[in-house]
């Protein structure tokens, strides 16, 4: 097996070596059936869609998945194990992406655990099955967007809790970069071709539009970017920091 | 082998590893001897390719730790200072995530961590959590991965660090034992160690290289190689005695124990001329030693010289 793929089991099995999987994914199944029923209104809206399901999701995420990635390099620092893994024949890339994608994979058996829900929607009525796996696909990009950021704001500490706080800030800011608050605070200060390009980068609106069942490309390679340049910023930081 | 070559780590304008270079060539054990700070650790992380160097370079089997690290990392075994490990993991977990990532496949990859495991004495605790491990036996499971794969150079920081006695010893036989054909570099500061392992020692403070001798060596500079001592109830006589013999250039009561120490003129030797005058002199002695000369006194000249000058 390739080194990635090697270290990815290592990952995705160290979550489930803990009660922490267990916590996180019952957390996450209870918050998402409770916004999904009681603020969501799902049966009183009468409508066979999972709107009020994934309206939520980007919330949710804002603070479940923080304490998902603050772990990520926070904790290989702390223990001293960073040093292990990056004298062992892997690169720093391998490392990050294999990292990463334990953790995507880990959200994404959170995610799908919603079945049920998914379920309940088509015994009702009959909903457009088609809008609801690219609902899906958005919420999964999304929380992929969220860990990146996460993975690279808990290289840059070896305390759990900052990165969780970080990280939480930087994505309430990429959540609402479309909506006044963000931008308000921008255009006082910088010329607005800077706050249309800021607007373009809020995750909710991206969000919104996949989940409306509209799967556009630009949409799409928005997600895969923002992981990409967050994952590459994670490098840079490990790199930059490794000596402390 | 392993070669630095002006090897040298700066922060800002602290200097951690100041141009350090030397060599270590296969079936020799060097060992790494410093203050806590000299830069021992800092030096083995950049050889081990975890730290990237200011300035010079550090070669691992002819592959640059630079400019080919994946080479450089498949040939060599490294233990990190604490011997850090995912604690969540069982130690058969964990040598076998080791095993996977280092390439070892099939009944070669059993047989590695049959053989790891026996030789460290790991088989009782193989399916524990290492988080549940006493400090002795994670120090191990640290060193079993170094060699799991059989590297033919082995760094090791501090492997016998948190071990009691016959732990230990057990250690360092296990290290006599591979030095044969590896290169292996231990940093310690363990005097009594250096004997027991080590072909050569490097004694470093402040990031420099102070020393590069065997132990034998370096035990020649003490003040004490060549001195005789002896434990008597009849100090004064003794003492009497030592005086007579001409190459005898002082004589040191230790205020503790009362055993008395003859140290000889340079160059000479003064163990049979001791003898002789105490037998003339009708001096009874428990106890008459030759010695070969103090490591933990050399190690504080060298590292320390104001320290030894003032309480001489």
């Amino acid at each position: 097996m390739s080194a990635v793929g090697t270290l990815f089991k290592r990952e995705l099995r160290s979550y489930f070596a803990t009660p922490v999987a267990y916590v996180f994914i019952v957390i996450f199944l209870i918050l998402a059936g409770a916004f999904t029923f009681y603020l969501g209104e799902f049966f009183e809206r009468g409508q066979a869609d999972l709107q009020s399901f994934f309206n939520f999701h980007p919330w949710l995420y804002l603070f479940l998945v923080p304490a998902v990635s603050m772990r990520l390099w926070a904790e290989e620092r702390k223990s001293g194990t960073i040093e292990l893994l990056l004298t062992l024949p892997v690169t720093l890339w391998q490392a990050v992406l294999a990292k990463f994608l334990a953790a995507w994979t880990f959200v994404g058996i959170a995610l799908l655990l919603t079945f049920p829900i998914w379920i309940t929607v088509n015994y009702l009525g009959d909903p457009d099955n088609g809008v609801i796996i690219a609902s899906y696909l958005g919420s999964m990009l999304m929380a992929g967007a969220f860990l990146a950021i996460g993975s690279c704001l808990s290289a840059a500490t070896r305390n759990q809790v900052i990165a969780f706080i970080l990280t939480v800030v930087v994505c309430f800011l990429f959540l609402l970069a479309g909506y006044p608050l963000v931008l308000n605070a921008v255009s006082t200060v910088l010329p607005q071709g800077v706050v249309d390009a800021v607007a373009g980068l809020s995750f909710l609106s991206h969000f919104a539009s996949i989940s409306k069942g509209v799967i556009d490309l630009r949409d799409l390679l928005y997600f895969l970017l923002m992981i990409g340049f967050w994952l590459y910023a994670s490098v840079l930081v490990i790199e930059l920091k490794k000596a402390d | 082998m392993i070669q630095t070559s002006n090897l040298s780590k700066h922060y800002g304008d602290l200097v951690a590893v100041d141009a350090i270079s030397f060599t270590v060539e296969p079936g020799q054990v060097l060992g790494f001897l410093g203050p806590n700070g000299a830069g021992k650790s800092t030096t083995m992380k950049m050889i081990a390719g975890f730290l990237t160097p200011s300035a010079g370079t550090a070669t691992v089997c002819g592959f640059d730790v630079e400019k080919e690290p994946m080479k450089a990392r498949r040939v060599m075994g490294y233990l990190p200072e604490g011997a850090p490990a995912w604690g969540e993991m069982t130690v058969l977990e964990y040598l076998g995530f080791i095993a996977d990532i280092r390439g070892l496949k099939g009944a070669e990859r059993a047989k590695r961590l049959r053989e790891v495991g026996e030789r460290l004495h790991l088989d009782g605790v193989i399916e524990q959590p290492i988080d549940t491990l006493s400090k002795g036996f994670k120090r191990r499971v640290g060193i079993a991965q170094a060699i799991l794969h059989d590297p033919q150079v082995l760094v090791l920081d501090e492997p016998t660090d948190g071990l009691d006695p016959n732990q230990k010893h057990e250690v360092r036989a296990l290290i006599n034992a591979m030095a044969r054909d590896k290169t292996i570099i231990v940093s310690t500061h363990i005097l009594e160690e250096v004997h027991a392992v080590c072909t050569r020692a490097i004694v470093i403070a402040g990031g420099k290289v102070l020393a590069d001798a065997t132990p034998t060596e370096l035990e020649a500079r003490s003040r004490y190689h060549g001195a005789v001592s002896l434990s008597t109830l009849q100090p004064s006589h003794a003492q009497a005695a030592l005086a007579q013999v001409a190459d005898v250039a002082s004589v040191e009561i230790d205020p503790q124990d009362g055993r008395i120490t003859a140290f000889p003129k340079p160059g000479r030797d003064i163990f049979v001329a001791v003898s002789d005058a105490l037998k003339v002199h009708n001096v009874t002695v428990h106890e008459l030693a030759l010695e070969a000369g103090r490591l933990d006194e050399v190690f504080r000249a060298i590292t320390h010289p104001a320290i030894v000058e003032g309480r001489a």
